[in-house]
């Protein structure tokens, strides 16, 4: 099995570093990035499936040219190959620029799954992967639990999370599935995994490579534009109970019938 | 008021009894709002094996609401069926904006849209305002920093509304229904659904109680989640759960909430064991009222609840039960 993984580098939650440039592009330099946190689970997820089915995993990524050291850590973690799309016109890119870019690059690999995470830590839009199974006609899962091809059918099921439990969906290959969590926790990279990673190709690609033209997609041709940005209104002071149970108990009783929660 | 601009498009979701999904109610009511402010009218679209329930539920918020039966909806994955329905009625009827839920399926429609008609998409709005457009507030960066985007070229585009940010309010006079076709071919490949899996649902879904009571990483596993249901009960909310909690096999991922699980804004979150890390603070932060049982004093809680006590969940959650059977 051929599986292309989507893979966004964001800038580390953890630390906490997050900022935008003045003219509301996120600010690269600001914050270390590391690949987006619901993109490994769906790594994890393709790495499972080739070890059971055999095959190999490319990581695509659309980036600046510095995404090669995060798509690193993917290759570390089993990952056979990536794919960074990466141009000066694409700073700037709206989510319709993502689109069409990605959708342009996967045309040039061959696959019988794509896979994607939930959504991004930055933008939390979780629309692309929609948008890009339209733009390629392919069938699209989304919400999976579980994802179980059977290469032979040339089908594959998904486990899709509902409101009141799962739909099991089903669709012939190739196909785009949007993955959870559920998929299972992604694993750490061994020293050896890291080893070897360091002589993976990382290919990288141009607009022009992929036949894109910088007018239609990138910066310049942003359909979307950010006018403001400012702090949430802060919350009011914390109150600290440091006592007895239940010295702790009644300021909590006394807080909840003061504002009418109880 | 409507007729030379395009109206304020609605894409509705269902629940799996056919009634109108409350995030839809929620978003119904910001196209109303907005309706009025860009001078348009709001309307809807309902897409569905048995719209008619959703459909008159959804006229209640605005003037007219549009009801396609399609039965290809029933036994397949429905949103991308939807979008190419909603895509027909809004290529002949431009709209002004297109508003859906930025929940799973609002998502999935919002992006199978932005396929079909080429358009852009502001994501996971928090509060929209019209400054000739759609003005459009989101809550980055874990809760950081607030932005505020546009389309840029004044052309119309998708916009996905964050679950309870707007409250759901009927308009004063019901709006009118009208069947709408599913004539034509779907050009997308249709996802079959072939089986049904029911799990035990938790009583009241977690975005909607008004009061969650939530276990973390401290509450230590399935039996301390007893003490949480019991609050919970106490309090007559619903129960909630860090990513921790779900990861371990305590509580079922549908109550798990933060970046990876739902985001709620309940009048009141009491957080147990929690120790209010980024991931997590980003599906509560806006909750009215906070309130946090943890052993640690520095926990990252600390910052935003209203209320932190410190000291044992255990001990202190046994005594609130005490205090609430005593008041009760």
């Amino acid at each position: 099995m051929q599986i292309v993984v989507l893979t966004k580098p964001v800038p580390d939650p953890a630390a906490a570093a997050e900022r935008l440039t003045p003219d509301g592009r996120l600010d690269r330099a600001a914050s270390p990035a590391v690949i987006n946190g619901n993109d490994e689970y769906v790594l994890e997820a393709a790495l499972k499936l080739v070890e059971a089915h055999g095959g190999e995993v490319t990581l695509l990524s659309m980036a600046p040219p510095n995404a090669v050291e995060t798509m690193r850590k993917g290759l570390a973690m089993g990952a056979h190959r990536g794919v960074l799309v990466s141009d000066p016109a694409l700073v700037g890119s709206d989510q319709w620029s993502t689109i069409q870019v990605l959708a342009a690059a996967l045309g040039e690999l061959a696959y019988d799954l794509v896979l994607a995470g939930f959504d991004t830590s930055d933008g939390v839009g979780g629309v692309v992967g929609a948008a890009i199974a339209t733009r390629l006609k392919l069938p699209y899962l989304s919400s999976a639990a579980k994802i179980e091809p059977d290469p032979d059918a040339g089908t594959v099921r998904v486990r899709r999370i509902s409101p009141t439990g799962f739909d099991v969906l089903e669709a012939s290959m190739p196909a785009l599935i949007v993955g959870t969590q559920l998929l299972g926790e992604p694993r750490y990279p061994s020293l050896k995994g890291i080893m070897a990673a360091r002589s993976k190709e990382i290919v990288t690609r141009s607009l022009g490579d992929l036949g894109l033209d910088a007018g239609a997609v990138g910066g310049a041709a942003s359909r979307t534009k950010v006018t403001g940005q400012q702090k949430p209104p802060a919350r009011g002071a914390t109150q600290v109970i440091r006592g007895t149970p239940e010295e702790g108990a009644k300021a909590i009783v006394e807080l909840l019938a003061a504002r009418r929660l109880i | 008021m409507a007729g030379s601009k395009g109206a304020i498009w609605v894409i509705a979701e269902t629940n799996a009894d056919g009634s109108l999904a409350k995030s839809s109610t929620e978003v119904a009511t910001l196209a109303r709002a907005l309706a009025g402010e860009a001078d348009t009218d709001a309307a809807g679209i309902v897409v569905a094996a048995d719209p008619k329930a959703a459909a008159e539920e959804l006229a209640g918020y605005v003037p007219r609401v549009i009801s396609i039966a399609e039965k290809a909806a029933d036994g397949n994955a429905w949103a991308q069926i939807a979008a190419q329905r909603a895509a027909a009625i809004l290529t002949s009827d431009a709209p002004t904006v297109v508003l859906t839920g930025a929940g799973p399926d609002g998502r999935d429609v919002a992006g199978t849209l932005a396929g079909l008609l080429e358009r852009p998409v502001l994501v996971n709005a928090t509060a929209i305002d019209w400054e000739h457009g759609p003005s459009v507030q989101m809550s980055v960066f874990g809760g950081k920093l607030v932005t505020t985007s546009a389309f840029a070229n004044g052309e119309w585009g998708i916009v996905t509304v964050r679950p309870n940010v707007v409250t759901a309010e009927k308009a004063k006079a019901a709006g009118k229904v009208e069947a709408g076709k599913a004539d034509g071919q779907l050009a997308l490949p249709v996802v079959k659904i072939v089986e049904r899996i029911e799990e035990a649902a938790s009583a009241l879904p977690i975005e909607e109680a008004r009061i969650i009571v939530s276990g973390g990483r401290g509450v230590g596993g399935e039996e301390g989640f007893g003490l949480v249901r019991e609050i919970a009960e106490a309090l007559g909310g619903a129960v909630g759960a860090t990513r921790a909690a779900v990861d371990s096999g305590w509580i079922p991922y549908a109550q798990q909430i933060g970046q990876t699980g739902k985001i709620v804004k309940p009048q009141l979150y009491l957080a147990l064991g929690i120790s209010g890390a980024i991931q997590h603070k980003v599906g509560m932060q806006t909750a009215g009222t906070i309130v946090g049982i943890n052993r640690d004093p520095d926990a990252p809680i600390a910052e935003f609840a209203d209320l932190v006590v410190v000291g044992d969940l255990f001990e202190v959650g046994k005594a609130l039960l005490e205090e609430l059977k005593a008041r009760a």
